[in-house]
């Protein structure tokens, strides 16, 4: 656009265009509202106590603390934050460390029925999780392994696997051919071309899968609640929604809305932190076919 | 690949001693994860089978007969499984169907050069750093009875629903299911479809532009045929996680007023009925209803894609 003044046929093309804008403005605005209020509608109910948890009021009249207080103070949930720490780190690094291999085989390294594996692999990521808790639970039981954290590591994996293969199968498709290239020219082995060239130039893919991973496990909640069932196994989901009132009907939801924004700001912010490599990892191999 | 095909022809056998090798390094570098998966989920799946032809006592632990496919039968021809097929169903459908309407809406908006795009794209993000727990429990703030803020708003201003236990009531909890579900999921539609106008050339809508399209033409006869790939692939993604839903439900209503899925109804049988066989045979049911999905999906979607490559 010019900065001359607009001539008379322009001026009808501005004003539709400021009301173009003007209707995105609204969307933006639309989508924002969607996107954040029941966000805020969790904090304010968080933030109320006794007779503020029977009201509806926008901002809390007399916002306490005292919610977080009481989560905090929970043996119970302390010990299942340390169990989805313990289930998620494991069952992502282990994972990961497979799929390197695997990933980097099915990208780059001739290979018969490349593209059955691949589908094979990926076709798992869509297995029903409770197809895979159902015989567990009759397994674990029988081996003393129910109600265990290696108990629910092992099934974590069936997911946490095909998932890394998948993801980090593409990152590694996008790494320049002309690198092993010429590590074969300079007397490599396939396998020093791989550790020696792409496995340091994929860390920010390793880094990006392994973060998308540990969301998947960290968040998968069908699984604990089938196989656990004391506060010592439990994971966090898990504990969050068996927090139990002195009767059925009195749910302290004022409790259960604290403990769900302590675990919810660190992944907010380790999603926002790394949303770029975090997108690119959702996306991935998405359209390359 | 003329030139390659040259330098294997100059040094074919240091070349052929490669290929071999490398074929027996992929081998090894992809078996272990072959092995695990082997473990962690063909088995599970093939001992499942075998638990769902067997009748386990709840007097004696450890005491089964084989039954053959009777659980299976009792299942197909009794009214709960086909009540939380339907449920499920329902629910897959209702809640693709928006999240693909929304989440493109959501990408188009998000494609548009306009300040403030980096934080939109950035907010339309949180609702997905959430726990899918913590998604149901928002949600359940949002529409407790007194507490929550679509009953407050619908008071303040006088409308109909006030009094309304939104979760108490078939349908309405139905519909809460629904909307937790869309609110989480239509940002990763929403990526998937960005992604996919991203690589559309801008020169097709300046030809567009010059030929006089309207936008809304444009939109519907040049940016729909051209998404189609991202879409046919995020209804995909989405459907098959839609039909094995357990969490959102399961914290909302626990199942009741309409609201049990498949995965849930076999949840129930396992570990409150104790009825191992059963359950069983029912999470098997659910695993072939999903398979059925993706082999539909690949019919059509593959078939159409293939059509179209062949076409380019």
């Amino acid at each position: 656009m010019t900065a001359a003044a607009p001539a008379p046929d322009l001026r009808g093309k501005m004003l539709r265009r400021r009301t173009v804008s003007g209707a995105r403005w609204v969307l933006v605005v639309v989508v924002i509202l969607f996107s954040l209020v029941p966000f805020y509608w969790l904090i304010n109910t968080s933030l109320k106590t006794g007779a503020g948890l029977s009201s509806g009021e926008l901002f809390p009249s007399e916002p306490t603390l005292s919610n977080y207080v009481t989560v905090l103070q929970n043996s119970n949930f302390m010990l299942s934050l340390r169990n989805s720490v313990i289930v998620a780190l494991s069952a992502t690094t282990i994972a990961i460390v497979f799929a390197s291999f695997a990933a980097y085989a099915l990208a780059r390294l001739r290979l018969r029925r490349k593209t059955l594996l691949l589908a094979l692999i990926l076709s798992v990521t869509t297995f029903p999780t409770i197809a895979i808790a159902a015989p567990m639970f009759s397994l674990w039981s029988d081996l003393g392994l129910y109600d265990t954290l290696p108990g629910l590591i092992i099934p974590k994996l069936t997911f946490a696997l095909p998932m890394a293969i998948y993801i980090l199968t593409s990152f590694f498709k996008e790494i320049p051919r002309e690198l092993e290239e010429s590590a074969y020219v300079d007397g490599a082995s396939p396998f020093q071309a791989f550790y020696k060239i792409i496995l340091p130039l994929a860390t920010p893919g390793i880094a990006t899968t392994a973060i998308l991973v540990f969301i998947l496990v960290w968040n998968e909640f069908l699984l604990p609640v089938t196989l656990t069932t004391s506060p010592e196994a439990r994971t966090v989901p898990v504990a969050i929604t068996f927090f139990s009132g002195t009767s059925q009907y009195d749910q302290p939801l004022g409790a259960i809305s604290a403990a769900s924004v302590i675990i919810t700001i660190p992944l907010v912010i380790v999603v926002l932190v790394f949303q770029k490599k975090i997108i690119s990892g959702l996306t991935a191999g998405s359209l390359k076919g | 690949m003329t030139e390659v095909q040259e330098r294997k022809s100059r040094r074919r056998p240091k070349e052929l001693a490669r290929d071999v090798a490398e074929r027996r390094l992929a081998w090894m570098m992809v078996s272990p994860s072959l092995v695990l998966m082997a473990l962690v989920a063909a088995f599970p799946i093939g001992y499942a089978l075998w638990l769902s032809m067997n009748q386990y006592s709840l007097m004696q632990a450890g005491l089964s007969r084989f039954v053959g496919l009777q659980n299976y039968v009792e299942i197909l021809s009794g009214e709960a499984w086909w009540t939380a097929f339907l449920q499920t169903v329902t629910f897959t459908v209702i809640s693709v169907s928006l999240e693909l309407i929304l989440g493109t809406a959501m990408a188009l908006l998000l494609n548009q050069a306009f300040r403030g795009r980096g934080l939109l794209r950035t907010v339309v993000l949180v609702p997905y750093a959430v726990l899918t727990v913590v998604s149901a429990i928002t949600w359940r703030t949002m529409f407790e009875p007194s507490l929550g803020l679509v009953t407050t708003v619908l008071n303040g201003l006088g409308l109909p629903g006030g009094d309304l236990v939104w979760l108490g009531e078939p349908g309405y909890a139905m519909a809460v299911v629904i909307l937790a579900d869309v609110w989480k999921t239509t940002p990763f539609v929403a990526l998937l479809v960005l992604a996919g106008l991203q690589v559309i050339p801008s020169d097709v809508y300046e030809a567009a532009q010059i030929d006089g399209a309207s936008k809304v033409k444009t939109f519907f006869n040049i940016t729909l045929p051209l998404l189609k790939p991202a879409l046919v692939l995020a209804a995909i993604f989405r459907t098959l996680d839609a039909l094995r839903i357990f969490d959102l439900p399961f914290v909302l209503t626990r199942g009741a007023n309409g609201t049990e899925t498949m995965s849930m109804l076999a949840y129930r049988e396992l570990r409150e009925n104790r009825l191992i066989g059963e359950g069983s045979a029912l999470s098997i049911l659910t695993f072939l209803t999903v398979m059925v999905f993706a082999l539909m999906y690949i019919r059509f979607a593959g078939g159409n894609l293939r059509d179209e490559a062949k076409e380019k």
